[in-house]
């Protein structure tokens, strides 16, 4: 299948701190890849180096191809192209709900406000959220602003999506809302790159899971071989652990 | 109305205020209007430096870029001390007798007035519209990223509502600590509400009088300012009323939310 981003000996330092060491994987268009692992083993900061929120230190990020790297891509263009969702919504607090949805779209893609609104309707449609429009950001629940951003990504009409563990800061009771969302998407044949904590929604969901640990990936495969038989020996202690909680 | 020498003290503030009204209230005028002006040019300077001193520079910037950068950071700071950490009546001084000694412009004490307090709110402002920049969370700039903005449009349209709404009390602060400090520009000559007060103090040789009236004229002005900004600072929370359209059973219905949580 076609391959969105291919990552190619990707390294990161944090000062003296190697947080990623050599990092190759890819995804292909409709694939859903989950990211598992423990706190601090590198999950986010991958993820937030494929958007470039991150500037790798070494190695390669092609995007079909072509090393986002090298200066002659703009930043901005490839963003654009790659949705993100955030643990903390960032859901932008001058503006309402539709506004959070249109303001990329006119600003960046050059949209009109008509075609910006309907596209950004269509979504939070798809979300559950279009009855709250005209509120914001501090009018809604934490469950309901994550499913606006989720809607703000999916109104720029990303290649792929990231979701960087967007059901962490959210209270027990929202988590389901939400994931039920990024399952509903995952259907429709989305490409979603998740880094999360919801074991049962890695299971359920990916077609792939991959396990990170101390900034390498330790093993990737199905969720079923992850989950039922797992090859690594630090896989099957971290997932131990996990679900036993 | 005749006063002398053995005049009671009301017969004096009411003989002034008679005979003087039209001189307090044009310099009353010009003290707002170089206040105003002042406030309104020196924020816009703020905002300017603002903005440059919070530019991202990293590793990845051009070298070029970086020095020039550097250089205008430093000029920039250079200025932010000087105007912060010198007395406005000196500015006054310096500035009015200056440009006309090196530069032979001979500016009327009213503009000079307007740039000497534009450029001292300039000062202030700058460090107040970088606080307020910085102080805007993290993740506001890195979702804007995230959808593709650059740098300038995730200022314009993301930080910069957010950050000038936060500072907006910090402005009317600096609003009305001019209305008071422009009063040191009596010492170019500028006619402000000091200067025709001294005035109508020396032609009667009543000082107490008339700067009792004096007070009392800026405390109206800086009452009534705070007053007016105080509610246009509310106006700008937003609304605090939104409304949920439709519902599952009644898609036409709509909910009034009132209140803020």
């Amino acid at each position: 299948m076609e391959k969105i981003i291919e990552v190619c000996h990707l390294q990161k330092f944090f000062g003296e701190n190697e947080v990623l060491k050599d990092i190759n994987f890819s995804v292909s268009k409709g694939e859903v890849v989950c990211i598992i692992g423990s706190s601090g083993s590198g999950k986010s900061t991958l993820l937030r180096c494929l958007n470039l929120l991150e500037q790798p230190t070494s190695g390669e990020i092609l995007y079909h191809g072509q090393n986002i790297l090298e200066h002659d891509m703009s930043n901005a263009v490839y963003r654009a192209k790659m949705g993100m969702v955030f643990q903390q919504f960032n859901l932008f607090n001058n503006l309402s709900v539709l506004e959070n949805c249109t303001v990329g779209q006119i600003k960046v893609l050059k949209r009109n406000l008509q075609e910006a609104k309907k596209t950004a309707m269509e979504y939070l449609e798809l979300v559950g959220m279009s009855g709250f429009i005209d509120a914001r950001p501090h009018q809604i629940s934490g469950g309901q602003k994550q499913r606006v951003a989720i809607a703000r990504a999916l109104s720029m009409e990303p290649e792929a999506l990231l979701f960087d563990e967007p059901t962490s800061a959210l209270d027990p009771e929202m988590v389901g809302e939400v994931l039920k969302v990024m399952k509903s998407l995952a259907g429709s044949g989305l490409t979603m790159l998740v880094v999360t904590h919801e074991m049962s929604f890695a299971r359920d969901v990916a077609h792939r899971v991959v396990f990170m640990d101390g900034g390498i990936i330790a093993e990737e495969d199905t969720p079923d071989v992850i989950f039922n038989n797992p090859k690594n020996e630090r896989t099957r202690i971290f997932l131990k652990r996990i679900l036993d909680n | 109305m005749v006063v002398d020498a053995n005049s009671s003290f009301f017969q004096w503030v009411i003989y002034i205020i008679q005979n003087y009204w039209p001189l307090f209230l044009r310099g009353a005028e010009v003290t707002l209007i170089i206040s105003l002006t002042g406030t309104i040019i020196g924020f816009t300077i703020g905002i300017l430096i603002g903005i440059i001193r919070t530019i991202p520079i990293d590793n990845n910037t051009h070298i070029l870029k970086r020095a020039v950068y550097k250089v205008v950071n430093v000029l920039l700071l250079i200025y932010i001390e000087v105007f912060r950490g010198t007395p406005m009546i000196v500015q006054a001084m310096v500035v009015f007798y200056g440009v006309a000694m090196i530069w032979g412009i001979h500016l009327t004490t009213f503009v000079a007035g307007i740039f000497i307090v534009s450029i001292n709110t300039g000062a202030y402002m700058a460090e107040i519209v970088r606080g307020g920049i910085i102080s805007i969370d993290k993740g506001q700039f890195e979702a804007a990223h995230a959808i593709g903005m650059t740098h300038a449009q995730t200022m314009a349209y993301i930080v910069l509502p957010q950050a000038i709404r936060n500072i907006l009390p910090a402005l009317s602060n600096e609003f009305v600590i001019n209305i008071k400090d422009t009063s040191v520009l009596n010492v170019i000559g500028v006619t402000e509400l000091f200067f025709q007060s001294k005035s109508a103090a020396g032609n009667n040789y009543r000082y107490f009088e008339v700067f009792l009236i004096t007070c009392l004229v800026y405390l109206v002005m800086t009452f009534t300012v705070t007053r007016i900004l105080r509610y246009f600072e509310k106006r700008l929370e937003g609304p605090d009323v939104y409304t949920i359209h439709g519902s599952q059973t009644v898609p036409e219905a709509e909910i009034k939310i009132v209140g803020r949580q």
